[in-house]
């Protein structure tokens, strides 16, 4: 036996300390015997507990999918950047919407002023949908929305414009974000309080097990939850926690945990040390895999699955030196790929600005390609998997999110803990330090607090606001409106009322009504009459 | 010296208030907080209740300009003299526009709480 001791730790080879921004201390050397879990030596990628990916064969049989947030002004311009985006190599769809269509206002509701179409498009009938999707192959091309607060109507639209089109929905495909308990954290477009909104949600869960089976209702965002300051190990327990109260909302309405947990999906956040995010991902992965399994007692193994979009976040960007986001972009998407991503987005490098131009969402498009095409990305399944560092980080991870997923549990669970604003006020907390971080120069940051040049005031190009689309989508929707059948639409709305009084699943009197020009105003006003609004906690 | 921070239009965007809160407080400041999607007119009936000394408007959605139109109408109407600011997503270019609207001052994207805070200690001082 060898007497000689080997030196790994920051002390032990007289180096300086390093710690993670989850609060993990890291040392300069890892060796086999710190990856405690040894059963990552026989797991293969795509088999349970999915540590190494949820698929077999991953990106060798198929590049993740490349799906860029784009949505701005009129549904007539949507529609071109769209067909823009598909020209140039993008996969599927994210459709941003504007203010007032997630506050669940119509375009021409005085507190819509200046907000119609500015950072994502108007949308108040189907009517838009019908122009926005226009050329555009449900079949080839996977929507997904980015909608929350009125999600329940934007997705009746969606299955009502496929109906229309002759779609049969059994096989139809697409996301919706519709994640409400993180826009009380962060993002803000709630409407209900949390109670209803997380009803709504289960609505849209219930539905879709019944009637869309290939339709993923709900994406569970960690990725606004850390945007607002949660931690990496926060941002997964908190998701996690989130996904659960749906699930337990769906298994209270009688549907079987493998006929809808295969449907959920996640959007997680990358920017900041590349080993914590990818060590996240890994450790994450597996755990919810587990906690299907274990705690819900799933048969079907896609139930465990944890599929994920995962892309740059805005909260790495910065607005000195934009073009330097443009590196930054690069890594955060290596990042994802190497966590064995299903979809990829990157933030543009001039978000911290303005709405991407076209030639910003262009370099955004070919930084992932240049990594799918000529990187070798896709050749090797979880190359990382068995690297004693990425190994005994993943094995922490699962370790400390699960711990994290337990203090929530402690604070009476998420929906409580959101509606109290338990977990705001210590997000805020934690951005605010990190923050103060950056400015004192604790926290290094390129081109902010290090390597700094004096700023061009004009660095970059802006994407201006469109007034008259704007005018025209108001014009537009009274005219919709004057034309309607009105006895037929205030028909509509009392029934939608009715269920909502009933307490029954909304999605059936939502999509009669979408099909007859209803607005996405008028019937958010009904469910608020039944509902009410969140009242929100006011604290920092 | 008490000052209101406030969320008008529909910009659901916190983070950046909440850090401003945090460091005003953290300066000696008092700080009263609107919360999210408040009318121009709830935010100036706030001002007046708390009888605050200066309001901020917190915007990154890029309405600054239609929304501090409406302020400064407002505080006009109702013959107002409250010192107003601006932050937010906010083109450097617009700084001069909004500073002929009315505010005080602009703290666009990357100002620091710094800033801010010795914004106020002369505005005090002055006071």
């Amino acid at each position: 036996m060898s007497e000689v001791k080997t030196r790994k730790t920051a002390g032990e080879l007289n180096v300086k300390r390093a710690f993670l921004e989850s609060g993990i201390e890291v040392n300069p050397i890892y060796t086999a015997e710190d990856v405690e879990y040894t059963g990552i030596k026989n797991e293969m990628p795509g088999e349970y507990p999915f540590t190494r990916g949820i698929h077999p064969a991953m990106y060798r049989k198929a590049p993740f999918t490349i799906r860029q947030y784009a949505g701005f002004a009129s549904p007539e311009e949507t529609n071109e950047r769209f067909h823009f985006l598909i020209k140039n190599g993008q996969t599927g769809l994210n459709v941003a919407f504007d203010l007032p269509t997630q506050c669940g206002l119509d375009s021409d509701n005085p507190a819509a002023l200046g907000e119609v179409g500015r950072v994502g498009m108007a949308v108040d009938t189907l009517d838009d949908f019908e122009i926005a999707f226009n050329g555009i192959d449900f079949d080839k091309i996977t929507v997904s929305l980015t909608i929350n607060g009125s999600a329940i109507i934007l997705i009746a639209m969606y299955i009502a414009l496929a109906e229309k089109r002759g779609f049969d929905i059994q096989t139809l495909r697409g996301t919706a974000q519709n994640d409400i308990l993180k826009e009380f954290i962060g993002r803000g477009t709630w409407i209900f309080p949390v109670d209803k909104s997380v009803k709504l949600v289960v609505d849209t869960i219930e539905y879709c097990a019944e009637h869309i089976p290939k339709y993923s209702p709900v994406s569970v965002c960690g990725y606004h939850i850390r945007e607002s300051g949660a931690n990496p190990i926060q941002e997964m327990a908190y998701a996690f926690c989130i996904a659960k109260a749906y699930t337990d909302g769906a298994l209270s309405r009688g549907i079987d945990i493998d006929d809808f947990a295969s449907r959920l999906s996640f959007n997680f956040d990358i920017y900041g040390n590349l080993f914590e995010q990818i060590a996240k991902f890994r450790g994450g992965r597996r755990l919810w895999a587990k906690i299907i399994k274990e705690e819900y007692g799933a048969k079907n193994d896609k139930s465990c699955w944890l599929r994920m979009i995962a892309g740059g976040g805005g909260g790495g960007l910065t607005k000195e030196q934009p073009e330097n986001n443009i590196i930054r972009s690069a890594y955060y998407a290596l990042i994802s790929a190497l966590s064995g991503t299903q979809t990829m987005a990157l933030c543009s490098y001039d978000e911290a600005y303005t709405i991407p131009t076209e030639k910003s969402a262009e370099i955004s498009l070919r930084t992932m390609q240049i990594l799918i095409y000529e990187m070798g990305i896709c050749d090797t399944v979880d190359p990382l998997g068995g690297s004693y560092y990425v190994e005994a980080l993943t094995n922490r991870f699962e370790k400390e999110i699960a711990k994290e997923i337990k203090r929530v549990d402690e604070w009476g669970g998420i929906v409580n803990a959101v509606a109290t604003g338990k977990i705001q006020e210590s997000v805020s907390k934690q951005a605010y330090e990190r923050e103060m971080g950056i400015q004192t120069g604790a926290v290094p940051k390129v081109g902010v607090n290090l390597f700094t040049r004096k700023e061009d005031p004009k660095p970059v190009d802006f994407h201006p606001y469109n007034q008259k689309a704007a005018d025209n989508q108001i014009e537009k929707l009274k005219r919709i409106k004057a034309t309607r059948d009105h006895e037929k639409v205030q028909e509509l709305l009392a029934a939608i009322k009715a269920d909502a009084q009933a307490g029954k699943n909304l999605m059936p009197p939502i999509i009669a009504a979408v099909k007859a020009y209803v607005t996405v105003g008028e019937i958010v006003q009904v469910m608020k009459d039944v509902f009410g609004e969140f009242d929100e906690p006011i604290f920092f | 010296m008490k000052i209101l921070l406030s969320k008008p239009g529909l910009d659901g965007h916190d983070v950046g208030v909440k850090v401003l809160a945090h460091g005003l407080k953290a300066a000696g400041f008092e700080v009263v907080y609107t919360g999210l999607r408040k009318s121009i007119e709830t935010i100036v009936d706030m001002a007046v209740e708390h009888k605050v000394d200066a309001i901020g408007l917190s915007i990154l959605s890029g309405t600054h300009l239609v929304l501090a139109a409406r302020m400064n109408e407002l505080m006009t109407e109702r013959n107002l003299h409250i010192p107003w600011f601006v932050g937010g997503n906010i083109p450097t270019f617009d700084v001069p526009k909004l500073e002929a609207m009315g505010a005080s001052k602009a703290f666009p994207t990357g100002s620091k709480v710094q800033d801010v805070v010795e914004y106020f200690e002369e505005l005090n001082a002055k006071a």
